[in-house]
């Protein structure tokens, strides 16, 4: 592991005592909120490839152990790189609220 | 201690990320892939020290921040000089006995407007003295973090808030500084230019950055959809579109002299034309227009003289 990140109270203690931040997941509140268009994986195309997870600015795509991917929409912002990027085209961009049929 | 880097996809999935999700980059910027790219690189213990900029100003907001490294900003033109000192105290603390670890590898990250412009008085410096350190430019094209002003990294003809299009001008009409190669010209013993996309070229030029003794410098190309009224899903695309027509090639150059194209750029038979490149962004889009055709022209000659500079520079006819 690179850099463990230790936010375990005590051993807060090692900190010095100045101001400083302490990573979460989350810094600005569940950024999900600002998707117009979900992704969805068709799961029956989708070789496993990665891919998207490589390339996924928001870092929310959490991979299975086969490497099936999964899309954590507290936080997707709805971007659309993965669809872009997926060599199978396998992820659909669904607008918010609407059926499939809708999609843009 | 030195892990290995990440090459291999498997390897890639053990390595974990070093930005959180949930930070206030715009969707579809390409900075955070930058930075997790530059994690599946590193080797150990790390310090990133960074420049005001996009990646700063939407990671960081006080309390919170989403980088799990050991990260420190300071002002908007001393990441370099902070870099150094942060070198130098770990050097004082393990002659003190206060340091435990046995190295740590220090990079300093900086938008195009604080590496270009306003940075770069302190990067001269940092290349001069020679601290062991990697600086990355995640090179956007412009302030965008401050409303999208012209900066020395912005390309001739793209249309900001400081460089408007219209009668009288075509954008911004000056080159762009060949940062890379002005960085090389002080004898920096690794200088590379790098995109998400090609990730990785990326990871591999990352870590040869690190492992070379002395300055390193990587200059990564960083799609803004915001700035440049772009597709947000597009980023990636743009990224790989740079490289084909020639905008932002991909090459290595070894203590300043010994330049090496890489394998993406090196495969490329010929450019494609900037037309594919500009029609993809809304910053573009005045060029279209006829009267600025000549000037298109002219950019496009431009371009393609660079590209044949830069293929003589690597011995490749």
């Amino acid at each position: 592991m690179v850099n463990e990140v230790n936010i375990d109270p005590k051993s807060r203690a090692d900190m010095p005592t100045t101001s400083y931040s302490k990573p979460v997941i989350g810094a600005t509140g569940k950024t999900g909120s600002w998707r117009t268009f979900t992704p969805q994986i068709d799961y029956d195309e989708c070789s496993r490839c990665r891919t998207c997870w490589l390339h996924c600015p928001e870092a929310v795509i959490s991979l299975d152990e086969d490497g099936t991917p999964h899309i954590d929409l507290d936080y997707c912002k709805g971007c659309a790189c993965c669809a872009e990027v997926c060599p199978k085209k396998c992820i659909a961009m669904i607008r918010e609220g609407f059926d499939e049929e809708e999609s843009v | 201690m030195t892990e290995p880097a990440a090459l291999k996809l498997k390897d890639m999935l053990k390595k974990p990320e070093i930005l959180t999700s949930g930070h206030r980059m715009c969707a579809g910027c390409a900075a955070p892939t930058i930075v997790k790219l530059m994690g599946m690189a590193l080797r150990g213990p790390t310090i990133v020290c960074e420049v005001t900029g996009c990646l700063e100003v939407a990671t960081t907001i006080y309390p919170y921040t989403a980088w799990k490294l050991p990260w420190i900003h300071v002002a908007f033109e001393n990441a370099a000089a902070v870099a150094s000192g942060v070198i130098e105290a770990v050097d004082v603390m393990r002659e003190k006995g206060r340091w435990s670890k046995e190295h740590v590898d220090v990079i300093a990250i900086g938008g195009d407007g604080g590496t270009f412009d306003i940075g770069f008085g302190a990067i001269s410096g940092m290349l001069e003295r020679g601290h062991d350190i990697v600086y990355m430019c995640y090179d956007n094209g412009a302030y965008q973090n401050t409303g999208i002003q012209r900066s020395g990294g912005t390309f001739p003809g793209q249309e900001t808030t400081t460089s408007w299009a219209g009668k009288v001008s075509p954008g911004k009409e000056q080159r762009k500084k060949p940062l890379a190669e002005i960085v090389a010209a002080h004898r920096t013993p690794y200088v590379a230019t790098v995109n998400p996309y090609h990730h990785r070229d990326f990871i591999t030029k990352f870590r040869k950055a690190l492992e070379v003794e002395g300055p390193a410098f990587i200059h990564a190309f960083s799609p803004c959809p915001r700035g440049w009224r772009s597709q947000t899903g597009k980023s990636m695309e743009l990224a790989k579109l740079a490289m084909e027509v020639g905008l932002h090639p991909l090459y290595e150059i070894f203590n300043g002299t010994e330049y090496k194209m890489s394998g993406p750029s090196r495969r490329l038979k010929e450019l494609r034309p900037l037309d594919d490149y500009w029609k993809t962004q809304g910053q573009f889009k005045h060029l279209f227009k006829p009267e600025w055709a000549d000037f298109k022209k002219s950019l496009q000659e431009q371009v393609n003289d660079d590209w044949e500079i830069l293929k003589k520079k690597c011995g490749i006819e």
